[in-house]
């Protein structure tokens, strides 16, 4: 009877808590307001599908980043990592369309690996993450430019774009659904399978309370890397659609760690580790999205966004620090 | 209007501070954010009515030199007497080049190698150092080549003010020096060899895209970035023909250079104004994500000016685009080399050495498509008669 009383008290109090989605889908619900009220188009289906399509490679950067995140860590090498991936794809693809499906493989291979690479030398070598994955930035920005003498070669075939810029045509109610949506959906779902089974418990737990989480039997070490390499594959993942959207690009990724990091922090995932869901830090990305659209259709400048995702971290972060402090 | 103009405003003013340049000469391109007829703002700090007139006029103008080899005709010459710098052969020629960090300049520097191997005996040694895009570098390397032994220096300056002084040093050694791309502001090189310029290639897009679209439509226009030379020229020239034409410009934006970027700014326009009538842009490398954009949105591609990079020549022809594509052409890369060697037989050359600088139109496009060579070659490279084509542009 107790726990029945408790719980009838507490479901406000509980959405509320740290970590929990509900403030993200109240700002994203504000922001589709604001929207609908300047662009009312914007909310037809061919436009949101096409808002959606545009934004999935940030949501799944969101999605790999919050694995990091949550148990404690961070990757800065993602933005890196996708440029890479797009200026080795289109090197090897060459414009032949033969070859798209054994690259694709590749990427996800070298996104796991680049993946697998930061988390073992942070968890075994001990090297705080910030720096393993800042080393891994420029050793990626590096190691491009060498390889490619500063300027893309090659070319992206169009079986390879197709998954980035095509849709799928006719869908009933929808209208177009562009294939990255589709991927996203599907991502997303495993993410929230991943979160709910055993793993995503102790990954949780990794960030609360390594040292409890180690004394409980848990390999610390190995749940940390597999974060990582979950993070390099979203970024693989990421990397083909923005390949796909855009084409061979020198800055395809550039920037995109920030904005992973934004989103993560915007959905209530505490930087540190420990607190937040998957789903929250996908939202965020969304409403980050959104809030650059809006800015948009307000006529403000592009070269702002990087100064609103500063603020938004900087935001986020004193306000779960003062939370947490009085927790 | 007036929310659009101080939109443009805050635009160009954040993209200055987010895209400051080390380029020199300029200091900030700015202030070119105040009301204009067309919105299209203020004119640019580096543009200069003499030099823009001149360019003009050029365009029309009939080149000397063998019809078949623009790279070796020259407009309006001067010609200067070299006969001190004669020497016997075979010869050492140095090479100090700014950077080979974007497709035009692989894609010259290739062909410059070709036209070294297609001079054969008369050159006994070809030293090339990559400056990799930095000043400090670049003097330096020019320095360090002062030293070995070099018959005759091409200098391919990264910037100009910070470079003349390394060029002036190379004068003073006594080799004879040419100067090709970007310019430095001394007199000391024995020629400049450059192709008609910005002005021209802004203003040849630009009368293209206000004649083609509908009176009064509304245009974008996309540039790389602001303060440098030869991209302020030809947004300034394309500035004078819009105004001109009155059409409304309803947005000036910095792409970095990047198809992500572009088209999601493409994008972003269409969806805040629903249709866009023309687009003009600084540099051809984006094009086609721009006419992609326009592609993924279901609306039709208005007329766009691109350059001579052979994605947007295929989509032009695929897509039955109404585009023009003025160049900067890559085959000017072969023009020092034959300059410095024709310098150190004391045969006369032209000081500055004019290049034409020719325009692909809907008439002559499939003369320049060609479908075997990779999307990021320029085909105005003159290189088909060269060692090694097609293989060495692949």
């Amino acid at each position: 009877m107790p726990t029945v009383a408790r719980r009838a008290l507490s479901p406000i109090r509980l959405r509320v808590r740290p970590g929990g989605v509900l403030p993200i889908l109240a700002l994203l619900a504000v922001l589709l307001v604001l929207v609908g009220l300047r662009q009312p188009d914007f909310l037809d289906p061919p436009s949101l599908m096409s808002f959606l399509g545009r934004s999935a490679p940030v949501i799944l950067l969101a999605a790999g980043q919050y694995f990091v995140i949550v148990s404690g860590e961070f990757d800065l090498s993602v933005g890196s990592l996708v440029t890479a991936q797009v200026v080795v794809a289109a090197r090897l693809i060459d414009s032949d369309p033969a070859r798209t499906w054994p690259v694709v493989l590749l990427l996800l291979v070298f996104g796991a690996l680049v993946g697998l690479v930061n988390g073992l030398v942070t968890t075994r070598l001990r090297v705080p993450s910030f720096i393993t994955t800042l080393g891994m930035f420029l050793i990626l920005v590096g190691a491009v430019y060498l390889w490619s003498d500063g300027a893309p070669k090659g070319g992206l075939s169009e079986e390879f774009r197709r998954f980035g810029r095509r849709a799928s045509e006719d869908v009933p109610l929808l209208g177009r659904v562009p294939y990255a949506l589709l991927v996203l959906v599907v991502v997303a779902a495993l993410a929230v399978l991943l979160m709910r089974s055993d793993f995503g418990r102790t990954l949780v737990a990794v960030g609360d309370n390594p040292r409890t989480a180690q004394l409980s039997g848990v390999r610390v070490w190995r749940t940390r890397t597999v974060a990582f390499v979950l993070s390099g594959l979203a970024a693989a993942v990421a990397a083909i659609l923005l390949g796909g959207y855009s084409g061979v690009s020198f800055q395809a990724g550039a920037g995109l760690e920030f904005g992973a990091i934004t989103a993560v922090v915007l959905g209530g995932v505490a930087l540190g580790g420990g607190r937040g869901s998957v789903v929250g830090a996908m939202l965020g990305a969304l409403t980050l999205e959104l809030l650059f659209a809006l800015m948009n259709f307000y006529g403000v400048s592009g070269a702002l966004r990087s100064t609103v995702q500063g603020a938004i971290i900087l935001l986020a972060v004193a306000v779960s620090a003062t939370r947490s402090s009085s927790r | 209007m007036r929310r659009c103009l101080a939109a443009l405003a805050a635009v160009t003013l954040l993209s200055l501070t987010a895209c400051a340049t080390d380029e020199p000469g300029g200091g900030p391109a700015g202030g070119s954010t105040s009301a204009a007829g067309s919105g299209t703002g203020e004119q640019s700090k580096f543009f200069v009515q003499a030099d823009y007139d001149a360019e003009l006029a050029l365009l029309d103008a009939t080149p000397t030199g063998p019809a078949d080899k623009p790279w070796e005709q020259m407009l309006n010459p001067t010609m200067v007497d070299t006969s001190k710098f004669r020497k016997a052969g075979p010869h050492k020629l140095c090479f100090s080049n700014a950077a080979l960090n974007n497709p035009w300049r692989q894609v010259g520097f290739k062909t410059m190698q070709a036209e070294v191997a297609a001079q054969g005996s008369r050159i006994s040694e070809f030293v090339h150092v990559d400056a990799e895009g930095k000043d400090q570098k670049q003097i330096a390397d020019i320095n360090d080549l002062l030293g070995k032994g070099c018959d005759a220096l091409i200098v391919s300056p990264n910037t100009t003010a910070t470079l003349t002084p390394a060029v002036e040093a190379a004068c003073k050694a006594g080799l004879p020096v040419v100067v090709f791309d970007r310019g430095v502001s001394t007199k000391c090189p024995v020629t400049f060899v450059n192709p008609i310029g910005g002005y021209g290639f802004g203003h040849v897009g630009a009368e293209f895209v206000s004649q083609r679209m509908k009176p009064g439509g509304k245009v974008l226009a996309l540039r790389i970035l602001p303060g440098v030379d030869v991209l302020e020229t030809r947004w300034s020239a394309a500035k004078v023909a819009f105004d001109k034409a009155k059409v409304d410009v309803v947005g000036v934006e910095f792409t970095d250079g990047d198809p992500a970027k572009t088209k999601k700014i493409v994008d972003d326009y269409l969806q805040r104004y629903g249709t866009i009538d023309g687009v003009w842009m600084d540099a051809g490398a984006v094009a086609v994500a721009a006419v992609e954009a326009f592609q993924d949105a279901g609306k039709p591609v208005p007329p766009i000016n691109g350059e001579d990079q052979l994605d947007f020549l295929k989509v032009w022809k695929d897509k039955g685009l109404t585009a023009i594509a003025p160049t900067y052409p890559t085959y000017q890369w072969r023009t020092p080399v034959i300059a410095a060697l024709r310098i150190l037989d004391g045969q006369q050359v032209a000081n500055p050495w004019k290049l034409p600088q020719p325009t692909i139109t809907q008439d002559n496009l499939d003369r320049y498509l060609d479908p075997g060579m990779p999307p990021l070659h320029y085909a105005m490279c003159g290189c088909t008669d060269l060692p090694g084509y097609p293989q060495r542009w692949k």
